[in-house]
């Protein structure tokens, strides 16, 4: 029988004939455990009467979602979980500041394409932009794949989305899963596997975008289809059965807007031109990368955000923040007026970082715009790409970036005033600090490495 | 008899219990007191054990945070019905030892406040206005359920349930 791509992986790993709607017992290539559940995770262990986990060799731990500690409770927990990765012997382990969970897992190399992976974090489902089954899992299915080496699955149908034509400057692959987001809706893919077609040749980071922001359409899982990293056998056959086809044709793409408080309340950014805003975040697993991070230097270098607007970077992981640094992206956003916070989950999930007063307004390149996400219940939070981003910081509104990309110097500068003046008295204009060698060292940065590898 | 609290579509683990709430930012003792404390102001003080939530589609969306699942364990919840639910909410109940139970019915017949009976051998939830039919639990989960989680089944047979 023609099979999925999940199809495919869960017969491989089951040593069965595998298809939609049986129930497997999987063994598991790795598991993922992070800080925010480490707690639960010990204590499922000890409850299960297991001392050890079954392979020190296959499990990654990382401390990330509260990271660096923001309280003494959460130190103390950080505490625990270090005593517990030394005592147990797991050297793959990521202390505060080395990255997201999800972005070290793929850049790193411990996803092995065609396994299944068990993550105690919702958007473990980013393994599958090489190619993994990652599935997300509380933290008792955590203990027990830790226990035993096992999960059990219930094969997913597939949904498979295919990728037709090349997007237009200043249109990203951001925009692209958020217009599908807009599609299936939050639920639109609940217990099935995403199957993404036409985006097996993206960078590893665009597949990250795709696979993670999967779980907000309820996916168990979200695979790219033809990566570099894919084994031979790994392709869904051709004549595989899907529970719905989506086909996405990026060429007429627009710059996509996630309306709080869902994520698949999705308006193309006319619609939300001019919506002001007093923070932006910049990050997650989900656009923390450097090309994220560049793109918004591209907009960003040698201006100055809006007085009245905090704008804060947080890299997804060491890597990602050292080569910003190194050709100059993160000196151009600093100088723009960036925060830049150390690698890791940052405001995303409001536990550290800048977190959100009631009725503020912010536009975050994250994934999720809930009620209280990123701090108080009374935010509003308004989701897209880095270049919404940073154009909005510069603004103060959300707008469309693509004129600003195409603009003279004088037409940009003509663009940001007109935004700035039709926006609402907000906030309170700071003053940047830094003083003049500041300014020359971003005008070497303009001209430097940076500048030629825009976009 | 347990009161029903209704809630409708796409309640997510936020409103739950929110992320600045998790057990290892307030401490283990006191999570659970923060239990709807957004959405539904009053929950954590009001609930009794044995109650029951109902909810729409997509009921559990959103993070994978177990505590979610926890806090409504130790407030007793006695199960969730709901017109569908998140899939890893989902196996969070049935791993802590809650029912989950799928109902296109039960928001037609129970209000928010109602006093109901969930019996789970006759599959119906009873309301005043009338029963809701509860679709049937797969074998495996039921098993798991049956031993109160999932630590304690693999406590008692070192193994998950068959498959077949």
């Amino acid at each position: 029988m023609p099979k999925t791509l999940a199809e495919k992986i869960l017969s491989r790993v089951a040593s069965r004939d595998a298809k939609a709607g049986d129930l497997v017992i999987a063994p598991v290539s790795r598991v993922m455990v992070h800080d925010s559940v480490i707690d639960a995770v010990i204590a499922g262990l000890r409850d299960l009467g297991k001392e050890r986990v079954w392979d020190t060799t296959k499990v990654a731990v990382f401390v990330d979602h509260a990271a660096p500690a923001p309280t003494p409770v959460v130190a103390d927990s950080h505490r625990v979980l270090r005593e517990w990765v030394r005592t147990q012997g797991i050297a793959t382990f990521y202390d505060a500041g080395e990255g997201v969970c999800h972005q070290i897992m793929v850049e790193e190399g411990y996803c092995e394409p065609g396994t299944v992976i068990v993550g105690s974090d919702s958007h473990s489902n980013s393994y599958g932009a090489v190619g993994a089954f990652g599935a997300g899992m509380g933290a008792t299915d955590v203990a027990v794949a830790l226990a035993l080496g096992r999960t059990w699955l219930r094969v997913p149908e597939s949904i498979k989305v295919t990728f037709t034509g090349r997007p237009r400057k200043g249109v990203t692959m951001k925009d692209a899963i958020m217009r599908v987001v807009r599609e299936i809706g939050t639920d639109g893919a609940r217990y099935a596997c995403v199957e993404f077609h036409g985006a097996g040749s993206l960078p590893q980071g665009d597949r990250i975008t795709l696979a993670g922001m999967t779980t907000e359409m309820g996916a168990k899982a979200g695979i790219v289809v033809a990566t570099p990293e894919a084994p031979d056998w790994l392709f869904p056959d051709r004549s595989a059965t899907y529970a719905k086809e989506v086909t996405v044709d990026l060429s007429t793409l627009e710059p996509q807007i996630a309306v709080p408080p869902r994520v698949d309340q999705v308006v193309d950014v006319s619609a939300a031109v001019g919506q002001p805003v007093d923070v932006v975040f910049l990050g997650s697993c989900t656009n923390g990368r450097l090309v994220d991070m560049r793109q918004a230097a591209a907009v960003l270098r040698g201006r100055r955000i809006s007085p009245q607007v905090r704008l804060e970077v947080v890299p997804s992981s060491r890597r990602q923040f050292e080569d910003a640094m190194a050709d100059g992206t993160l000196l151009a956003l600093s100088a723009a007026g960036a925060v830049i916070g150390s690698s890791g989950c940052g405001p995303c999930l409001g536990r550290t970082g800048g977190v959100l007063a009631g009725q503020e307004i912010c536009l975050s390149t994250a994934n999720r715009n809930y009620r209280g996400r990123m701090g108080s219940p009374d935010a509003s939070i308004f989701i897209g790409s880095p270049y919404v981003a940073a154009v909005a910081a510069l603004t103060g509104v959300i707008d469309d970036p693509r004129p600003y990309l195409e603009a003279t110097d004088d037409e940009f500068d003509e663009l940001v005033a007109r935004r700035r003046s039709e926006r609402a008295g907000r906030g309170a204009a700071s003053v940047r600090s830094g003083d003049r060698a500041r300014e020359l060292m971003v005008s070497a940065a303009r001209v430097g490495v940076a500048a030629e590898i825009d976009d | 008899m347990a009161r029903a609290w209704v809630f409708g579509d796409d309640l997510d683990t936020d409103q739950i219990v929110p992320g600045r709430y998790a057990p290892f930012m307030v401490g283990q003792d006191k999570f659970h007191t923060y239990a709807f404390c957004d959405a539904r102001p009053g929950f954590a003080k009001e609930v009794r054990p044995g109650d029951v939530l109902v909810g729409g589609e997509n009921f559990g969306c959103g993070s994978s945070r177990e505590y979610a699942v926890a806090a409504l364990k130790k407030h007793g919840i006695g199960g969730i019905v709901a017109k569908s639910f998140a899939r890893i909410f989902f196996r969070n109940c049935i791993n802590l030892g809650i029912p989950v139970l799928e109902s296109v019915e039960a928001l037609a017949v129970v209000h928010d406040g109602d006093e109901v009976t969930l019996d789970l051998g006759a599959g119906l939830l009873r309301g005043l206005a009338g029963n809701a039919r509860l679709r049937p639990l797969a074998p495996f989960a039921q098993e798991i359920l049956a031993a109160g989680g999932v630590v304690a089944y693999l406590r008692e047979h070192g193994d998950f349930p068959p498959v077949t």
